[in-house]
This record gives C-alpha cells, structure tokens and sequence, in this order.
C-alpha cells in the first residue's frame, strides 16, 4: 500500500519551499513582519518545514530500498 | 475583528494542501476491493499511522478551539482533561481493552457487544452512536465556516460546502484507510501550522515567567477581564493541582478533587477514550494485535504534548489582555453595525449632568454588558475632544464585558501571523475541522453499515419466512423462502453511500446548530446523559464473565435514566432551573455547570454499573464460556508478550508513558 510519508514528505518540502521563497522575496518590507514581532518568521519555518519534509521523502525512499 | 486580506502565497499554500489529500484519496482508490477494505481498512495499516489517527480524529476544530477557550477561562487546569484524563485511559485501552476489541474480530465496538451480550446492547449503542456522531460532526461545522466568515468574512454558505465537499470526495475514494492517512497528515498540519503563532505569542508575553507572572495578575482580579467573577489566589492560572486542592472555591473551573479524578478522569474520559468507536476504530485498523495495542501508546506521546499548542494559547490570550500596550483583547460576542451605531450615537449624547453618564443607554444599545469604568472613561474623553465614530466604536469594542472565547486561536493567528505563515495557520484550522468530520464520517458510515443495517437486514427483512402454495393439482404446501444473500458488494456500496449521506446530514445539522442553537443545547444534553454511563457497561463486560445481556441492556437504561434524574435535580450557582438542571427541584447545588457534569457522570456509572450487577445476578447467562472466549478477560488465554522486545510490550510502555504522565503533574503543580 501507499507509504504515507511521500505525500507528507512532498507536501511539506512544497510549503516549506514557498514560505521561503516568500520570506526571502519579502525580506526587505519591515511593515509586513511587523505582525511577527519583527522576526522574518516565513524564512524560519520555512526551513523547518523544508527539513522535515525532506526527512520525510528520504525516510520513504529507504524504506523502498528495503523492500 | 476586521477581516483578513488574503494573498496569492495563502491561497497556494491551501490549494497544495487540497490537492494533497485528494491526492491520498485517489491513489488508495484502487485498493478498496470490498467493504471490509473500504469500512475497515482491511486491518493493514501500521502502526505510526494509527496512533498518529487515533489522536487526529479527535482533534477536530471544536477540541482546537475549545480547549484554547478553557485555557483562557480556566489556565494550566485545563491540562487535567490530557494529563488526567486521556493519557490513563489511553494506557488503558491499550493495555487491557484492545485485545477484546481486536482479539474478538468484531468490525466495530457496537459489534463486540453484539459478541459479547446481544443485539439489544448493539443496537441501543450502535444507534446512540450513529446520532451523535451525525450531530457533533455538524455542529463542529458550524463552528469552522462561522470562523472562517469571522476571520476571513468567507461566505458561511460556501465554505461550509466546498469543505464537506473535499472531505466526501476523499473518505468515498479511498474509506477508512484514506481518512487515516489524511488525519495522520492533518495531524503534522496542525503540529507545524500552530507552533509558530504559540512561539510568537509566548516570546511577545515574555517568556514562560512572565507568562506566569501575568496570570497571576489575571487570577487576583479576573473580572476586570470578564473572565470570572470572583477572585483567586495569584497561581490559579499557573498551577494545575494546587488551586483544585484547595476546593472549588478556589479554582476558576469551581470543580472538587473527587468530581475531577473520578468523574473526569475515570468516568468521562475512559468512557470516552475505551469506547467511543470514532477513536477505537483507529486502533481496530491496526496491521495485528500488538500494532492496535500499541496505537493508544503511540497517540499518548504527541497527546500527552498537547497542552503546549491546544491550551497555552488561551492562557497567552488571558495573559496579553493583563498588558495595555499590546493592544489585545479575546474578541467580544459578535455585535451588529447597528447596535454599534447606536452606541456611538448614545456616547456622543451623553449628558455630563446625569450622575450616571449614559452607561445604561449605552449597553442598552449594544445589548451587551460593559464595563462601567471603560464607557464612561470613553464618555469623558470624547466630552473634552469629539473623537471620530470609527475611534468611539472602537472604544465601544474594547468595552465589551464579554468574551468570545471561540474567538482566541483566530485572534491569535491575526495578530502574529504575516501572510505565508498565515496561510499554514489557516490551513490547520481547515485540516483540524477535515480531520474531525472524515473521522465522524468513516466511523458513522461502519456503524451504520455493519450494526445498524445488516443487523436489520438480518432480523427483520432477509428472515427465511415460511409460506404455504397452491400447487397446480390443488395441494397446498409449506414452503420456506430463504432470501437471497446480497453478497458484499451490497454493503460496499451502502457503505459508500452512506458515506455521501452522512456528509449531507452532517451539513443539515450545521444548518440546524446555526439556525437553533437552543435546540442543539438539548441534543447536546441528551448525548451526555446517554455518554455517561457507557464505560461501565463496557467494563462489566470485558471483566466480569457473569455479566448478561440483559443486565447490560437494562444497566445502560438505568444509567442513562440516572443522569437524566440527577441533571433535573442539581444546578450550578448562577444558573437559572430550566434546561441547565433543577426543573424538579434543586435538591444539590454545584459550583459550576463543568462540576455538575462531572458529578452526573460519576453518579450514572455507578448506577450503570450496580443496575448492570443487579440484573445480571437475577437472569441467565445464556452464553456459554465457549461463547465469550476472547471477549471475557478470565476466559481468555493471556497474550503472550515476553518474546518480543522488553520495550516493545505494551504493558512495560504504557507504565513508561503513566511515569511521564506523573512528571508532568508534578512540574505543573
């Protein structure tokens, strides 16, 4: 059957890739990240949403491997 | 709130998501050959997935929201509904429940009391279930599309139905199992989409201490901000046993120790967590017997984690309200332009003569409670300069002496989160109410398929009927029809079918909290008569081999009818006899609505479990020790866990997880 950590791994290297993007893109605009106490969080947890979904990909990778 | 703008970066990230799940869906579509495929996923799953499952299908929108709003009113306490109460009764389950749910192969847990007693207990269970689990999957609807209207002014309409939409979509492709995956998916959705705005929220507070040093401030004088009326030690915000030791008086949920550890951490919560079919079946899906028992171990670790995103909000929330220059408050019950508009006009018209300077014409206006000192502060400054009506309104809204506390994760999420994070919060509001209603569904669409219409089916339409005919000679003979078997494809495509009609039911029920939001309040107290009770039945059943249908049957009546004669005879202080309790009569009086429910339920299992004693002594076993071999815990041989892995036998783990479930009372004493 489906191993689950694909979708979730490739769904959340997606996310996180656009929230980076997005941070970074809008990294000058100081008003924007007002909201989030002046930390550009986009960049931030975009990155943590890349790695885990990257974690995720290789974890399912292996497993195939295995079998 | 004023609404929030969306931008492309949101809408990509929701679309992503959408396309994700539906994905899920289609891809497991191929694997769904029959209805035990589709209704229980063909027992295959492992067991990361269904632990993960199991805690998602619970945490719908209206857990997310609501535990936020118990830590905003209640503080750290709130946790006593995770700490004492769901970790003990997973641990439970695990250890000593499952292995007669999964051992006995029943499809469901209204099944097993079929095994177990007879198809009275199955039926009075089974339709129980399947009504409530129709009506709390609408009203948790209701709750998100007004949320997304509050929040994002969404059409209540369209979001209501494009969400249910891709909700049927996925569970009708891909069953049971796709519900699991996507609630799994959910599940890390939520996990990541609110840590962000938790971490924001506690760094602008100040950090764990100054969190605490502010409720401390919020528990000496919580009716400053229309949290409580009366006051507290400075750590009843903070502290979870402490103020609850030191009586109701003490504590803002007004709730003794003994209604907490028995009614909430024994009745409620194991009736809850060991029975209710929506969480077991998670569990029931489980690849063999040590993958489903270790799936309530494997859902305590991240439950057990729980309080740091579901209830820390709230008390952020009740926190920042104590800091003038952050300029929060939890958002006031949803008051008209119109009302507005009339307060504003009733400000500017307020004479300095009167001695009570229009503060009544003022809540008069809105039709709401306010607070004196803020209205006619706002009276004063805008008699030495005219301020503007937007300026005078927003006054107005500060004044509220009302929260809506449905309202703290949306304001949360407004104010901390710029667009793109945003959009990640808003999509785990969106996959908590999916995953709550694909776990209402898939559990209902069983229920209904397996306990309620094959039963039927069985008993009642497909019964061979004897017949006498004419033959062509003139004899008459006796003949028995024995109807033809339907096979399973039948149930397959009830069981599909269901799935869409459970769907438009539970919209029809969102309709109906929305637009009687009374009448939901007394289906809501019919399902905690019927819910208090249950764990004793279940108990009796699995425990004591003596125990009979009838005495469960009648047992579970009996308990039912106790918790309606307790609720009619109690009330909570401030409440007045009526729907809340006392029509006949206020014979006890309770500290607060929360301690009452707590008190019924504590009093319908005991005379759950007497009743169910008592009769079972006077009938007849009619099942034989043969018969409940593997559903009675002395008939049945005891699972041999010793060869595997020390750490992987459920016992040595859920003692483990017990001692972390410790750990945590105590730091947070």
């Amino acid at each position: 059957m489906l191993d689950l950590r694909w979708p979730i791994g490739l769904m959340f290297s997606l996310i996180g890739a656009l929230l980076l993007i997005y941070g970074v893109a809008t990294r000058s605009d100081t008003a924007l990240y007002e909201r989030s106490l002046g930390i550009n969080i986009n960049i931030i947890w975009g990155i943590v949403l890349l790695i885990f979904g990257v974690l995720m990909v290789l974890g399912a990778a292996m497993g195939k491997k295995e079998q | 709130m004023q609404p929030i703008q969306l931008q492309w970066i949101d809408f990509t990230v929701i679309l992503a998501y959408v396309a994700f799940i539906l994905g899920i869906g289609w891809a497991l579509a191929r694997y769904m050959k029959n209805s035990r495929d589709f209704l229980t996923s063909g027992r295959a799953i492992p067991t990361w997935v269904t632990g993960l499952a199991f805690i998602s299908a619970n945490l719908g929108a209206l857990e997310l929201v609501g535990m936020a709003a118990s830590g905003a009113k209640y503080g750290i306490a709130t946790a006593h509904f995770y700490w004492v109460g769901a970790i003990p009764a997973m641990i439970f389950l695990a250890v000593f429940m499952m292995p007669f749910y999964y051992g006995s192969k029943a499809r469901s847990a209204p099944e097993y009391l079929k095994l177990r007693f007879d198809e009275r207990v199955r039926i009075l269970n089974g339709a129980a279930f399947a009504v409530m689990t129709i009506f709390m999957s609408g009203i948790s609807m209701n709750a998100l599309a007004k949320l997304l209207h509050l929040l994002l002014h969404w059409n209540y309409n369209l979001s209501l139905w494009i969400s249910s939409v891709v909700v049927v979509l996925y569970v009708f492709k891909g069953g049971l199992t796709s519900a699991i995956y996507t609630e799994v998916l959910q599940f890390f959705m939520i996990v990541l989409g609110f840590t962000p705005v938790v971490y924001l929220g506690l760094k602008d507070v100040g950090g764990w201490n100054a969190l605490k040093r502010h409720l401390a401030d919020v528990a000496q004088n919580p009716a400053a901000l229309a949290l409580n009326d009366k006051t507290f030690s400075p750590d009843a915000w903070s502290h979870a046993w402490r103020p609850l030791l030191a009586g109701p008086e003490h504590n803002p949920m007004g709730v003794d120790i003994f209604a907490m550890v028995f009614g909430l951490g024994f009745v409620l919560s194991f009736g809850y967590w060991c029975t209710n079919f929506l969480v077991v079946q998670r569990a029931m899906a489980a690849k063999n017997m040590t993958a489903a028992r270790n799936t309530p171990l494997v859902a305590a670790v991240p439950k057990m984690l729980f309080p740091a995103i579901v209830i820390l909000p709230g008390m952020i929330a009740a926190a920042l309200m104590t800091m003038p220059d952050k300029d929060y408050r939890i958002p006031p019950p949803i008051i008209s332009d119109q009302n507005y508009a009339k307060a504003v006009e009733a400000v500017k018209s307020a004479k300095p003569s009167v001695e009570n300077p229009g503060i009544d014409a003022v809540q008069k206006a809105l039709g709401a409670p306010v607070f004196d000192d803020k209205v006619s502060a706002l009276i004063s400054t805008n008699m030495l300069t005219p301020l503007s009506d937007s300026q005078i309104k927003e006054g107005l809204y500060n004044s509220v002496a009302e929260n809506d506390y449905d309202s703290v994760i949306p304001s949360l999420v407004k104010k901390y989160c710029p667009p793109g994070l945003l959009a990640l919060a808003l999509t785990a509001l969106l996959a908590s109410f999916m995953s709550g209603m694909a776990g209402n569904i898939s559990a209902f669409n069983t229920v209904w398929t397996y306990d309620l219409y094959q039963t039927y089916r069985r008993l009642v339409l497909d019964r061979p009927r004897a017949a006498t005919i004419q033959r062509a000679d003139g004899k008459s003979e006796e003949v028995t029809f024995i109807p033809k078997d339907l096979g399973d494809d039948h149930y397959l495509w009830m069981g599909k079918a269901v799935t869409v009609v459970g769907a438009l039911l539970s919209i029809g029920c969102a309709y109906f909290a929305n637009n009687y939001g009374n009448a939901m309040d007394v289906v809501q107290l019919g399902f905690a008569f019927v819910n208090a009770p249950v764990f004793a039945t279940f108990l009796l059943g699995m425990f004591w081999k003596r125990t009979t249908g009838t005495g469960a049957f009648y047992g579970l009546i009996g308990g039912i009818f106790t918790s309606a004669v307790f609720q009619s005879l109690t009330l909570a202080k401030g409440d007045l006899p009526g729907l809340k309790g006392g029509y006949l009569g206020v014979v006890l009086s309770f500290r607060s609505e929360m301690a009452q429910n707590f008190w019924m339920a504590s009093f319908a299992f005991v005379a759950c479990f007497i009743f169910t004693v008592a009769i079972s002594i006077v009938t007849r076993q009619r099942k034989s020790d043969e018969d409940l071999k593997g559903l009675v815990y002395s008939l049945t041989p005891k699972i041999k866990d010793h060869e595997k892995h020390f750490l992987q036998r459920p016992a040595v783990l859920g003692v483990i997880l017990l001692i972390c479930c410790v750990i945590l009372n105590i730091i947070f004493w």
